[in-house]
């Protein structure tokens, strides 16, 4: 316990000033934004409703979604760019988690800044120009510090969500107080959860006193609370930005991960063999399935582990099973043709999808194979990951068999094992090289009709690392150095609920020979 | 011969289909201390605000001190012209001080200037020095007045337009402040247009009274001459103060 706590301790400088350097330019961008708004606003009746309209509008889509959409929009818009100029941007990390929070904290300043200024007395206003104020230096001079109370609420409302979505950055690549609750969530690291919820809750309250003595100074026209209010803050923002400044400096390598634990532990060792090459080493974890192999030819990312049967599915968006060493082989040509992209090599193990039971459920119903499940499907409930169901192996295996599930449920892949166990589900699409499947003794299905993909973990390597020799000369052992029983247990240590080992333990223990 | 401190010419104002001012036309010469009445929506207001614009006039002409008005932008016109607000209108996020000093600083003048106008006003509207650095909301409503009839005057101005100033006073204060104000405008020679609905103060600090009903002007001359005004009107307007001022000293006289 006490360890896991240290360790979360000692990461906390970088993700508490990733965190803080999001939140914060996202505020300062949204206040610069919706301030000149809300006074437009204020002026025309015509121009408020659209305006409050389309910002409560964004406010609807969730969160995680408003993220999401970005990186694509990004993406697109950087390809552009990089036909037109020679070059373009990096649409992952804080660039999409700056413009979605940006567009989340508008609504609160807008709402309160248009409600604010109108709110100012007629009479007051009607001084203003009859003292000979031009309609700006009423604006600046009455209207706005009158407003500000007022405003200064909506900052606050504004912050306390934007420091909160802020944990939501960590899928699209941009570090944060978020990391702690995805990965932890992943490796059911319940103390790193807590701790990022803390860490997060800690933050926004500790900005919302700050932000409240602000306004209090404004409401009280006391200008030492408004002082000591915005000194707080600028003191602490430099704080928690500080770290940063030393782990800024440029990485020589990126390697990515997905959201789940064989990822992170795969990650950990190539950049361990990384490090001790004596190379200077940044991860990108949690990334969405998608969102890697883009990131990857993009050059965001330099080195990742994927699955072959996942890269010709999506990527070349094959729906033929040529068979494990045809689709490998091809996957090596496809990819350097298309992409520029290198298949380094098979680690020597397959993470693919497979359908698990418990033994005796699977005895006492005579199903060994997915044909006799099939049989038995209609008094069957099917637990599955978040993404399988709307994956085309999902499709090519239900085309092949024809299942009729009495009910199909969706986990996120922690809760699908403990959905098997509890008897919420009777088979669950579960990954081969998870070490649960030894560990729970579960059974897994053949596929007599061969309709399930090969997925023999891959590394690949960015298009501009292509042909970087110490990059390939550090990460090259390790193409076929790993068999799917060591990858399980390797799994199994870091997801079992007792004993825990982190990811970059894990990593140390499956180098040793 | 010196042309008039304020000059209206065919004024109309509509607001939608009611004409608030309609067509009226009034001259008030340098020195001069004038009061608008009449009754509710009759224009006074309205007219009062077209003098420095707060209120844009379908057609007519403003001239103040023989410029056209609308020859300049409306701050900059504004700035020229004091004006004392019904409802006060002091600015409450500022401090006595600050409000006095708010036209000076607009036409920029230097810390120095404004620190010793600041200073002076303060004694010429007769409120201790100390008040400088007090908020509007720690003043009682008759010295909120006084800081206002000094922001008025700050800048120096030749004109001073009051809109019912001492309306929401107590008669004590009401009165003292009449008197003050009246003494101010002798010793600063302004030309002052007040409006006001109390007769009795109209009589009592102007030189000339102008009367306006739905928008027309229907009588003006000295308190005197309006007494024994031809429109029965008029005249029982003139006549409201002392008959109240009758009854009072009978009610009065009764009880001593």
């Amino acid at each position: 316990m006490n360890e896991r706590l240290a360790a979360a301790w000692t990461l906390l400088p970088d993700y508490l000033g990733w965190h803080v350097l999001l939140s914060a330019s996202a505020l300062v961008l949204g206040l610069a934004i919706s301030l000149p708004l809300a006074v437009a606003a204020s002026r025309s009746p015509r121009l408020r409703w659209p305006v409050l309209a389309l910002a409560g509008l964004i406010q609807t889509i969730p969160s995680l979604a408003l993220l999401a959409l970005f990186y694509p929009l990004l993406l697109a818009l950087s390809t552009l760019l990089k036909g037109v100029l020679g070059h373009g941007f990096s649409a992952l990390g804080f660039l999409p988690s700056l413009l979605a929070l940006t567009l989340y904290s508008m609504l609160p300043i807008l709402r309160t800044a248009t409600a604010g200024i109108l709110g100012v007395d007629p009479a007051v206003r009607e001084a203003a120009d009859g003292v000979g104020m031009t309609p700006g230096q009423r604006l600046v001079q009455v209207e706005l510090p009158l407003a500000m109370p007022v405003i200064m609420a909506g900052v606050r409302t504004a912050a306390v969500w934007t420091i909160g979505a802020a944990t939501l950055s960590t899928p699209v690549g941009q570090t944060s107080l978020g990391n702690y609750i995805f990965a932890g969530l992943q490796t059911e690291n319940w103390v790193s959860v807590l701790f990022g919820c803390a860490a997060s809750a800690a933050l926004a309250l500790l900005v919302d006193q700050l932000l409240g003595l602000i306004e209090l100074g404004a409401a009280r026209r006391n200008r030492a609370l408004t002082l000591v209010g915005a000194a707080g803050l600028a003191v602490g923002v430099v704080l928690a930005l500080l770290p940063l400044v030393k782990i800024g400096q440029p990485a020589s390598y990126v390697v990515g991960a997905k959201n789940f634990s064989e990822q992170y532990i795969l990650a950990e060792l190539m950049a361990d063999r990384l490090e001790k090459a004596g190379a200077h080493v940044a991860r990108k974890e949690d990334l969405g399935s998608a969102v890697a192999y883009r990131a990857l030819a993009a050059g965001e990312i330099d080195a990742y582990v994927d699955y072959s049967g996942t890269l010709w599915a999506n990527v070349l968006n094959r729906k033929d099973n040529p068979g494990r060493a045809a689709v490998l082989a091809g996957l090596t040509s496809e990819l350097k043709k298309r992409d520029g992209v290198r298949v380094l090599g098979s680690l020597g193990f397959e993470n693919a999808y497979a359908f698990a039971m418990k033994p005796e459920r699977a005895r006492a119903l005579g199903v060994a194979s997915l044909a006799d499940l099939a049989r038995q499907a209609p008094g069957l409930t099917l637990g599955s990951d978040l993404e399988f169901l709307s994956r085309p192996e999902w499709k090519a295996v239900d085309g092949a068999y024809g299942f009729r599930f009495k009910a199909q449920r969706s986990f996120q892949p922690t809760f699908m094992y403990r959905a098997l166990a509890g008897g919420e589900a009777d088979v669950i699409s579960a990954f081969s090289s998870d070490g649960r499947i030894s560990a729970d003794r579960l059974v897994v299905l053949t596929d007599p009709k061969g309709a399930l993909p090969p997925y023999d973990a891959v590394i690949l390597i960015s298009p501009k690392r292509a042909d970087d020799a110490r990059l390939i000369e550090a990460l090259k052992p390790l193409v076929g150095s790993i068999g799917v029983e060591a990858m399980r247990a390797a799994n199994f240590s870091v997801d079992r609920d007792r004993d825990k080992l982190s990811p970059g333990q894990a990593a140390r223990a499956l180098a040793k020979p | 011969m010196a042309s008039p401190a304020i000059a209206l010419t065919d004024i109309v104002k509509r607001y939608g289909a009611r004409a608030a001012l309609d067509g009226v036309s009034l001259t008030v010469p340098a020195g001069q201390f004038v009061a608008l009445v009449g009754a509710s929506g009759s224009g006074k207001t309205t007219l009062l605000k077209t003098i420095n614009r707060l209120v844009a006039p379908e057609s007519g002409r403003i001239a103040i001190q023989g410029d056209d008005a609308a020859g300049q932008p409306a701050p900059q016109l504004r700035r020229g012209i004091g004006y004392v607000f019904q409802e006060i209108g002091l600015f409450p996020h500022l401090t006595v001080a600050e409000n006095i000093a708010i036209t000076p600083k607009l036409l920029a003048w230097d810390a120095a200037r404004i620190a010793r106008r600041v200073t002076d006003l303060l004694g010429l509207v007769d409120l201790p020095a100390e008040m400088a650095g007090r908020r509007p909301a720690e003043l009682s409503g008759g010295q909120r007045q006084r800081v206002g009839v000094a922001r008025a005057l700050a800048a120096e101005p030749r004109v001073l337009l009051m809109d019912e100033p001492f309306g929401a006073l107590d008669p004590v204060t009401r009165e003292a402040l009449g008197r003050d104000v009246r003494a101010l405008h002798e010793r600063l020679s302004l030309t002052t247009v007040m409006v006001t609905h109390d007769m009795a103060e109209a009589v009592l600090l102007a030189d000339r009274i102008v009367v306006m009903k739905t928008g027309r002007l229907i009588a003006h001359g000295t308190p005197a001459e309006l007494a024994h005004d031809a429109d029965p009107e008029v005249a029982a307007l003139m006549d409201a103060p002392r008959r109240q001022a009758e009854r009072l000293r009978a009610k009065l006289g009764e009880g001593a």
